[in-house]
């Protein structure tokens, strides 16, 4: 690899891997996301292989070995290029028939293929799925196109001309200001403008400024960072460059938890690649731009995901927040205005420099822009990863993405945000996909994990759930957060137990008005949300558990079910 | 143990207090524990007092003062599994093995834990043995799965 030096080469460059390829040129992408390799899909790259070598078709077939491509119940998934054939549950055993019939013959094997469990309809093309065919995938829809561990790819896709825009056709103002006006807004949960951000820490009088990665991804139920991380490790990187560039900071941080083996493995490789060309490091493609990137590696406890705590695990010490009567984007890691942005805001920052604010701003709702991944689980047919355009309906994902509700049961809420979101009942499920309304409704979005809950869940253990998880997660650091947080999970837990008493409903309020209100930082505070949310919505089965000492649901295994 | 393994990776850091968290988890994952006698040489090496140190090991789960068994058990108790019925999951592995999650068998065979997310919530509900994963178990299944781990 020799080094990039202006974006003239980068261009010459890219031209060069578009002449070598053919683009009728069979290539199999396999998708080795983490649902996938839980179902086997190493074994079945294996078999590829050998499969190929077997046949002497080494020279006229690829495989690509991709991230997610976000179809996760039905893997391990198989695209086949150039026709954008999708198998679905492909085994090893599939394996001699997929290339002797499909690769060579280019015939579609009929039991691999898309059916719509309802008509029984096949689908082919992934353009005829209606899982893909009613999403927006601008941030997504590329893992199926790349090799994350191949830079090549990706530039290939014209990866990294985003970046070469910014260095040398604007000024860092201009940049920031696209971003401002493209009203680009924070993705990990706050919602909170990333411009804003990036301006207070470029105008905070500092010499050292730093930019990091937030990939922590603590919520569980949330795995679309992770998908566009590890599928697509470049989109991310690009964007915080660009990102470092406007802030004024020659140091990042990459911050990923531990337990995901692949996450590391795929965002060294993505630096140490993009370091060779010249597009990380001292002089970035000739502009005189410096900037670094280190990957911080941690243990994915919840609290950490917060700002300051994540500052602070960064520096080597215990992931505590502090109150933020400073923000950290004037003093953050070792007192240095720091800007922490979730992954999927660094993604979008990309696609704003290369199609400008005007075009982004065009996407979405009047104060939600552009699109937004969604980690669709629990008791739906369609488990998987989502991107979808701001605005969209919740009944859309639900049903037209989602597939709807498994066994023929019915809807009864919708969980938004995790242990420190809000669920919607099956009433509202109308309502669009958008920072503010969701708010509204007691179900702030969070990074984007929509639980889906069918009529057998008992709300009021879901409430008792999330805080049972929260008491293990927070850190212990302020009072109201830690006895708040255990005394509520307490009541809870009698209640669904049959040992409500009068009064306790009260209590929980009170509990939760002092743990909302006092609590030092966003864990403590928004830990009583999902007992709010479900006492707004399903009062009812708080007294029905508590006077009538039963489960609607049936699903509290203490309670007389009658 | 390990002793020049663990030097090794003490050593690569030597004085950067801020690699901390980074020299833990790698010799924990490396050694399965973490004994006191390497906590001391972490603290002098990477210059953070022991306090510190005792702090960062005691705060996260992960960490531990005793050997972890050979094979560490994940299931998974996320939003999705729980759903799915990771309970029921959890309560099968601990009468099969008969340790409860944070416990460690008497032959330091196997460990159990529950975990948030594993990320693949289509497979729920989930759990890992040995760093592989498992989806949607049935009793049966997970008996067969522990039975592997000899």
């Amino acid at each position: 690899m020799a080094r990039v030096n202006s974006p003239a080469e980068l261009d010459r460059l890219r031209k060069g891997f578009l002449s070598k390829r053919d683009p009728d040129k069979p290539c199999i992408a396999i998708c080795a996301g983490i649902g996938c390799l839980g179902l086997g899909s190493d074994r079945l790259i294996g078999a590829l292989e050998e499969e190929i070598k077997k046949q002497f078709l080494e020279a006229k077939v690829d495989i690509r070995v991709t991230g997610c491509h976000g179809f996760c119940e039905k893997g391990p998934l198989v695209v086949i290029y150039p026709e954008e054939i999708c198998y679905f549950g492909v085994t090893p055993e599939d394996v001699p028939e997929i290339i002797s019939q499909t690769v060579v013959e280019k015939k579609v094997i009929d039991r691999l293929v898309y059916t719509d469990p309802n008509t029984g309809e096949k689908a082919v093309h992934q353009s005829e799925i209606p899982f893909y065919r009613n999403q927006t995938r601008l941030l997504i829809g590329n893992n199926t196109r790349i090799n994350p561990k191949r830079i090549d790819d990706y530039l290939a896709i014209g990866g990294y001309s985003a970046l070469a825009k910014a260095l040398f056709e604007m000024s860092a103002e201009q940049v920031l200001g696209e971003i401002k006006k493209a009203n680009l807004r924070g993705r990990g949960g706050g919602g909170f403008s990333a411009g804003s951000k990036w301006e207070t820490a470029r105008n905070a009088p500092a010499e050292e400024k730093y930019v990091i990665v937030n990939g922590h991804e603590g919520e569980p139920g949330a795995f679309m960072d992770r998908a566009l991380l590890t599928g697509n490790p470049h989109e991310v990187l690009e964007g915080l460059i660009i990102g470092a560039y406007a802030v004024g900071s020659h140091q990042g941080f990459i911050y990923i938890r531990h337990d995901t083996p692949q996450l590391r493995e795929n965002m060294e490789v993505a630096l140490a690649q993009a370091e060779e060309y010249g597009l990380l490091g001292e002089n970035i493609l000739g502009s005189g731009f410096n900037f670094n990137v280190e990957v911080h590696l941690d243990i994915g406890i919840f609290v950490s995901g917060e700002s300051s705590a994540l500052m602070r695990s960064i520096e080597g010490k215990a992931p505590e927040p502090r109150p933020k009567y400073i923000r950290t984007s004037v003093s953050g890691i070792w007192e240095k205005p720091s800007v922490l942005n979730n992954v999927e805001t660094w993604a979008n920052v990309p696609q704003i420099i290369s199609k400008g604010s005007a075009w982004y701003s065009g996407i979405g709702t009047e104060r939600s822009k552009g699109t937004k991944l969604i980690s669709l689980s629990g008791n739906i047919c369609n488990t998987g990863v989502v991107e979808v355009p701001m605005g969209t309906s919740l009944r859309e994902i639900v049903y037209d993405m989602g597939g709807g509700i498994p066994d023929g049961k019915k809807l009864k809420a919708v969980h938004f945000g995790g242990p420190m979101g809000g669920s919607i009942p099956e009433s509202l499920i109308d309502t669009p996909l958008d920072f503010d309304a969701l708010t509204k409704l007691g179900a702030p979005m969070g990074a984007g994990g929509m639980l889906v809950m069918d009529e057998d869940t008992c709300m009021v253990d879901v409430a008792r759930y999330f805080l049972d998880f929260l008491a293990g997660e927070s850190c212990g650091k302020c009072v109201p957060c830690r006895e708040g947080i255990r005394q509520m999970l307490k009541i809870l837990t009698n209640i669904t137990e049959g040992k409500g008493r009068e009064g306790d409903i009260q209590l929980l309020e009170e509990l939760a008005e002092v743990a909302g209100g006092a609590s030092l930082c966003a864990l403590g505070r928004s830990a009583p949300n999902p007992f709010l949310s479900t006492l707004r919505y399903f009062r009812d089965e708080y007294e029905a558990h508590i006077t009538g000492k039963r489960c609607p649901a049936l699903s509290c295994k203490e309670q007389a079910h009658t | 143990m390990d002793s020049d393994r663990i030097d090794q990776i003490i050593n690569k850091h030597q004085g950067q207090a801020r690699s901390l968290i980074q020299v833990l988890l790698e010799i924990q994952s490396e050694n399965r524990w973490l004994p006191r006698e390497v906590l001391e040489k972490v603290s002098e090496k990477l210059e953070v007092p022991l306090s510190r140190v005792l702090r960062i090991v005691t705060f996260y789960k992960t960490f531990s003062f005793t050997p972890k068994g050979h094979y560490e058990i994940d299931v998974c108790t996320g939003t999705a599994c729980h759903l799915r019925g990771a309970q029921r999951v959890l309560d099968t592995v601990q009468d099969l093995t008969g340790i409860k999650p944070g416990e460690t068998d008497l032959d330091s065979k196997l460990s159990l834990e529950t975990v948030n997310c594993l990320g693949c919530c289509g497979l729920g509900p989930v759990m890992e043995i040995g760093g592989k994963t498992h989806s949607k178990m049935s009793p049966a299944e997970i008996a067969d799965a522990l039975k592997k781990c000899e």
